[in-house]
């Protein structure tokens, strides 16, 4: 079964008491973050404990992914020397572009090589935060078959757009059309930019739908008071099941009669139409809102 | 691994614990422990300091240990820190 990636938590990689909270809050990934979280002085310090806190944490219920610092720096080849040795589910790569999504992918093969690991099994999540990087997306992700994911970084892409960053997140609407088109063109998961006002759950929630109806597939949290809310907006609703469940019935009596396109209430079920209903139904089962065999609990 | 240098590594908060290493003659291990939890777990953190130690082969060398509740992966990683920035 695939990962389900509603929510991803930032938390400081050089904090002992937050790494050790990390896998109760409830987000579906968490992000252990070693780069802007952490000091210049104290990225030797983070890495170390991060290691470590891999090594020893049971974060079996949820995916850890660590974002390492960008490789043009003196710590991001460092960081994924270290950290890839432990076996992180995934790494989180900032400023992503194509040749450095490439270099990360040769380096963790060689990592893999040398511990023993299933080669590729080691993740890449693509941090998209420039315009270079978001102009090229397709083949960021296509540098490597370990991207499973993009993450939209926004205020640092409106810094480099030289734009101003609002709560309403105008500026920000082709960036997120963009990621989301190329991440489902290319089957990979499409993940919103942190919404930074940690106090206004409303906006949390607008912000959260505008990304999801725009086809984004989660979004990133940097305070756990905001993981319910994501995941509210990302649950299928009731009325959503319902009727993708009736879709389903409906399509199964129609291969009976050998019809390929049928129509409920009056509209035509095709193709689309269907595949939309089994991503529902598919949903509901893995967040244990209906039974496997499709029945509403 | 020669300590050259006194260096720190770690903070006061809480499950956190400041370590701060400083140079001795070889063969001598000098550790000071201050710890909330000292009477349940101050034999732990002082084998998780020395087994630290003595897995980086350090020669010589003066611990203070400042602990506010910190697990062992924490110490751990303290030392580890403190020491590679104290070579």
């Amino acid at each position: 079964m695939e990962t389900l990636r509603r929510s991803m938590l930032f938390m400081p990689g050089n904090s002992p008491r937050m790494l050790q909270d990390a896998a109760i809050l409830g987000a579906d990934s968490i992000i252990l973050d070693l780069e802007d979280a952490v000091s210049l002085t104290e990225k030797d310090s983070a890495r170390i404990l991060v290691r470590e806190a891999i090594k020893t944490i049971d974060y079996s219920a949820v995916e850890v992914i660590v974002r390492v610092n960008p490789l043009d720096t003196e710590f991001g080849a460092p960081d994924i020397d270290v950290i890839a040795r432990v076996q992180p589910h995934t790494l989180l790569i900032p400023k992503a572009n194509e040749d450095e999504i490439r270099l990360v992918d040769k380096i963790l093969t060689k990592i893999e090589a040398e511990e023993g690991f299933p080669s590729g099994g080691i993740k890449i999540i693509a941090l998209i935060e420039t315009a270079l990087g978001l102009e090229n997306v397709f083949n960021v992700i296509k540098a490597s078959p370990r991207t499973v994911g993009v993450l939209l970084g926004g205020e640092d892409l409106t810094a480099d757009l030289g734009i101003e960053r609002t709560k309403e997140g105008e500026e920000i609407f082709y960036a997120r059309n963009k990621v989301a088109t190329v991440c489902r063109a290319l089957k990979v998961d499409a993940i919103d930019t942190p919404f930074t006002d940690t106090n206004d759950h409303e906006g949390l929630n607008k912000d959260t739908a505008r990304g999801k109806g725009l086809g984004l597939t989660g979004k990133a949290a940097i305070n756990p008071r905001q993981i319910e809310t994501i995941h509210s907006v990302f649950a299928p609703t009731q009325n959503e099941l319902k009727r993708a469940l009736r879709i389903l019935e409906a399509m199964e009596e129609a291969e009976k009669e050998g019809q390929g396109v049928f129509s409920l209430d009056g509209k035509m079920i095709d193709a689309p139409v269907i595949n939309r209903a089994k991503r529902i139904v598919d949903q509901g089962v893995r967040l244990g809102l209906i039974s496997g065999e499709g029945g509403a609990k | 691994m020669k300590i050259t240098k006194v260096a720190k590594a770690g903070t006061l908060e809480s499950n956190d614990i400041l370590i701060m290493v400083s140079p001795k003659d070889r063969g001598i291990i000098e550790l000071d422990i201050e710890s909330i939890v000292m009477q349940q777990f101050g034999e732990v953190i002082e084998q998780v300091i020395l087994h630290k130690v003595q897995e980086m082969g350090v020669e010589g060398v003066s611990i203070k240990a400042q602990d506010r509740g910190a697990l062992d992966y924490t110490i751990a990683a303290r030392v580890e820190t403190a020491l590679n920035r104290a070579i």
